[in-house]
């Protein structure tokens, strides 16, 4: 420690150069900070809570409906702990751009599915109770400032209303939250029986099934049974686990996040390199003074320490300053307005960024710091 | 009065071509400079490439003549309806082109089916387009490449070249089996790139039948006799009391149905292209002083021979903004041979079905992509000219 001042009077010197190099390795790291969240908010990180869960929907696509006497049959089949329905309604609110997801479920038991989910038990009761009552996650409704007790009108665009109207009205009863950051907390969800009292058409049809096994090693075997308990029927199933299904989601996004993870790493450690070019050619500029340092009877390790310390401050003071920075920016939401349904630093890269920024201090210093532990004395104090 | 400008001038080249000139001696932290804006530029580019060859696709499918019909409050062709009388109806609308042929018309029915997506075989969903006959002169870019044409009534399906490239499944002559129909694929189609080629197209009536939709149809597209014939099209429609629906001309609609996915792209595309740019100008910055103060001497003797401070700041400006415009020039380059024509398939989310495409590196982006380096360079370079400019003669003469 009683280097210190030294480090520090060594990165004061050129005060102006510290700062640009301080500031660069800070942008860097918030760019690595929104790489994490970008892949995140992609689904390429998704950590699904439920590898208990299959996903069940029409073969032929998953925009084709399922009977919903399909409910009491798929429960039947040995293995399957509990099943539930969702239908998608794909209303607007207000504004096409105002997108959020809405489904139809039954409450009761697709509160129990999906325990992820965290409402309070008042709101369960009082949506239990409510016939047009829906529950919306915490982002969506900090997103619209939906606040309990709100009557949301949703604007359909399939669901026709049997008297001929388009707009269903909705009292927000409920808001949950998610069990860990990693919840989407988009979705908005009403009764399936307000939904099939009111439309006008496709009574009696729902838009996919959600089932609980029992024993989650045996997914694949239970989902086989369901597929071919419907087998040769008109509307043939496709069951699948639910980290299957969100796998294949990301891959119908494909490429793309791909290749923007990849740009952003690529400019990532561009950056590093060019910062990590100044640091060196900082210490290059030394080479006499630190000749001196020797002359006055510093040994090789202290000399070799000095340089470390000196890059590692600089790489650290700049890799935290800039985690911290996209930590912040971050969690003020996402920059494409409600597209991503998460979007946040998971902290297994947290940890990432920090060891990185840790690297980058030793990577930097490495060679400035071997050639001033080689340095002889004579050699560097001509260098003038 | 022009002397002084003449003079200003002269000056500025020759403290110009005397600051350009010694870029050799520094070329280790020029190098860095015009990488790191190089890189900015690639990447800025490369992001940009990938919402604009979305819109483009989607672009090129739309022309402004032909307009698309869908029920009032439908926003896609998925959640439409139209009963088999409303697409006559809608068929006999004023402003239609008419021809030898008939009319340019065609009611269709749009369905996603799942088909395993390249590279990793996992279900996507591929949109199946059954059409009428007319179609293919509505869409005047369709061209079959390999195979023929469906057969009206029968079981056949033509792919797109983007949907056979990005699903299996779609290679001539094989069989499609989707539920309990099986289609054979008769034939390749391109369509200059556009929105089409991520579709299967097969008749109106087949897919009728096979998902028992009776005489309905989701969507009438209709080539209308001119763009300004739109605007009767859309009010003899309106007024027709037994229709309820949307009119939306074909242009506007696949803008509509780009915007999710290009903001998405561009959003993100932009936030970073921002946040390299800060450092890119910090590295310019800190190229451009050490290039300062490594010609303090040189400066300060300029400066004793009567060159005035304006010209030596102008010169500073112009060397840093020409390592980024070199950088920046490289970096297009670099955009332009990595990313323009790079082909991919995404999620349409508004029309929840695939659409396939090829990243476009544009010479619009591409001079996008110039002016923000020669932005990052300005911005880089204009302390240090300050600096350059007040340096103190005396002081500067001193320096080793």
């Amino acid at each position: 420690m009683k280097y210190a001042p030294l480090v520090l009077s060594n990165l004061r010197r050129k005060r102006l150069r510290t700062a640009l190099t301080l500031l660069s390795i800070t942008v860097a790291f918030i760019l690595f900070g929104y790489l994490a969240a970008i892949r995140v908010g992609l689904g390429a990180g998704v950590q699904v809570a439920g590898a208990d869960r299959l996903f069940v929907r029409h073969r032929v696509s998953i925009a084709q409906p399922l009977p919903i006497s399909y409910l009491d049959r798929i429960k039947r089949v040995p293995g399957v702990r509990a099943a539930i329905h969702q239908s998608w309604f794909g209303g607007i609110y207000q504004e096409a751009k105002n997108f959020f997801p809405q489904m139809a479920v039954d409450p009761e038991p697709f509160l129990e599915m999906y325990p992820e989910f965290i409402l309070p038990e008042e709101q369960k009761l009082a949506w239990l109770r409510t016939r047009n009552g829906a529950i919306v996650g915490r982002s969506t409704a900090n997103r619209f400032g939906f606040k309990v007790g709100d009557h949301i009108p949703l604007q359909a665009t399939i669901w026709r209303r049997q008297d001929g109207g388009v707009m269903w009205d909705f009292e927000i009863v409920g808001i949950y939250d998610g069990a860990d950051r990693g919840t989407d907390t988009s979705q908005f969800f009403f009764w399936y029986e307000y939904l099939e009292e009111g439309r006008a058409f496709g009574k009696g049809l729902v838009g996919w099934y959600v089932v609980k096994v029992d024993n989650p090693e045996q997914a694949a075997e239970v989902a086989k049974l369901i597929d071919d308990e419907f087998l040769n029927s008109s509307d043939e199933v496709k069951a699948e686990t639910e980290r299957a299904f969100i796998s294949g989601w990301v891959n119908q996004i494909g490429d793309i996040g791909l290749i923007m993870r990849a740009i952003l790493t690529a400019v990532f450690f561009t950056i590093l390199l060019v910062a990590g070019n100044t640091i060196a050619q900082s210490v290059r500029e030394r080479t006499q003074e630190l000749g001196v340092l020797k002359a006055l009877g510093f040994t090789n390790r202290q000399v070799l320490f000095l340089v470390f310390a000196e890059s590692c401050m600089l790489s650290c003071l700049g890799g935290f300053l800039g985690l911290g920075i996209a930590l912040l920016l971050i969690s003020a939401g996402d920059p494409t307005g409600g597209a991503l349904p998460v979007f946040y630093v998971p902290a297994r890269d947290i940890v990432y960024g920090a060891c990185i920024s840790v690297g980058l201090g030793l990577v930097t210093g490495f060679f400035p710091a071997l050639r001033a532990m080689r340095l002889e004395i004579a050699e560097s104090l001509r260098q003038a | 009065m022009l002397r002084p400008i003449i003079n200003w001038f002269s000056q500025l080249a020759i403290a110009a071509r005397f600051g350009l000139s010694t870029i050799p001696e520094r070329k280790g932290a020029s190098a860095a400079a015009a990488f790191g804006i190089g890189g900015v530029v690639a990447v800025f580019l490369g992001t940009l490439s990938i919402g604009q060859g979305f819109r483009q696709a989607l672009a090129i499918a739309g022309t402004p003549d032909t307009a698309i019909v869908m029920r009032g409050g439908a926003d896609t062709e998925m959640v439409s309806f139209l009963s088999g009388e409303h697409a006559r109806l809608i068929a006999d609308a004023p402003g239609i082109r008419r021809t030898d042929e008939g009319a340019w018309v065609s009611s269709e029915l749009f369905v996603i089916i799942s088909l395993p997506k390249r590279p990793k075989f996992t279900d996507a969903n591929v949109p199946l387009r059954g059409v009428q006959q007319a179609a293919f002169r509505i869409r005047d870019n369709i061209r079959i490449v390999a195979g023929r044409r469906f057969e009206p009534g029968r079981n056949e399906v033509i792919a797109g070249v983007g949907a056979a490239r990005e699903f299996a499944g779609l290679e001539l002559d094989s069989e499609l089996r989707v539920g309990r129909n099986t289609w054979k694929v008769v034939g390749l189609f391109s369509a200059d790139g556009g929105l089409p080629e991520s579709e299967i197209w097969t008749d109106a009536v087949v897919l009728q039948e096979a998902y028992q939709r009776g005489n309905s149809y989701q969507s009438v597209i209709a080539r209308l006799e001119s763009p300004e014939a739109f605007d009767e099209f859309a009010a003899a429609l309106a007024a027709d009391p037994r229709l309820n629906v949307k009119v939306i001309r074909q242009t506007d609609f696949y803008f509509e149905q780009s915007r999710v996915v290009y903001n998405l792209v561009t959003g993100l595309g932009s936030i970073i292209a921002g946040l390299m740019g800060v450092g890119a100008v910090f590295g310019a910055l800190n190229t451009m002083y050490s290039s300062v103060s490594g010609r303090t001497r040189e400066i300060a003797t300029l400066r004793a021979l009567g060159f005035r401070g304006g010209p030596v700041a102008a010169s500073v400006m112009l060397e840093s903004m020409f390592l980024a415009l070199a950088g920046g020039g490289m970096g297009g380059l670099l955009a332009y041979f990595a990313f323009d024509g790079f082909r991919a398939a995404t999620m349409n989310w508004q029309s929840f079905s695939q659409v396939t495409f090829s990243f476009a590196v544009s010479p619009a982006l591409m001079l996008k992509g110039l002016i923000y380096a020669i932005g990052i360079g300005f911005l880089g370079g204009l302390l240090p000219a300050i600096r350059a400019a007040r340096m103190p003669v005396a002081a500067g003469l001193r320096e080793p």
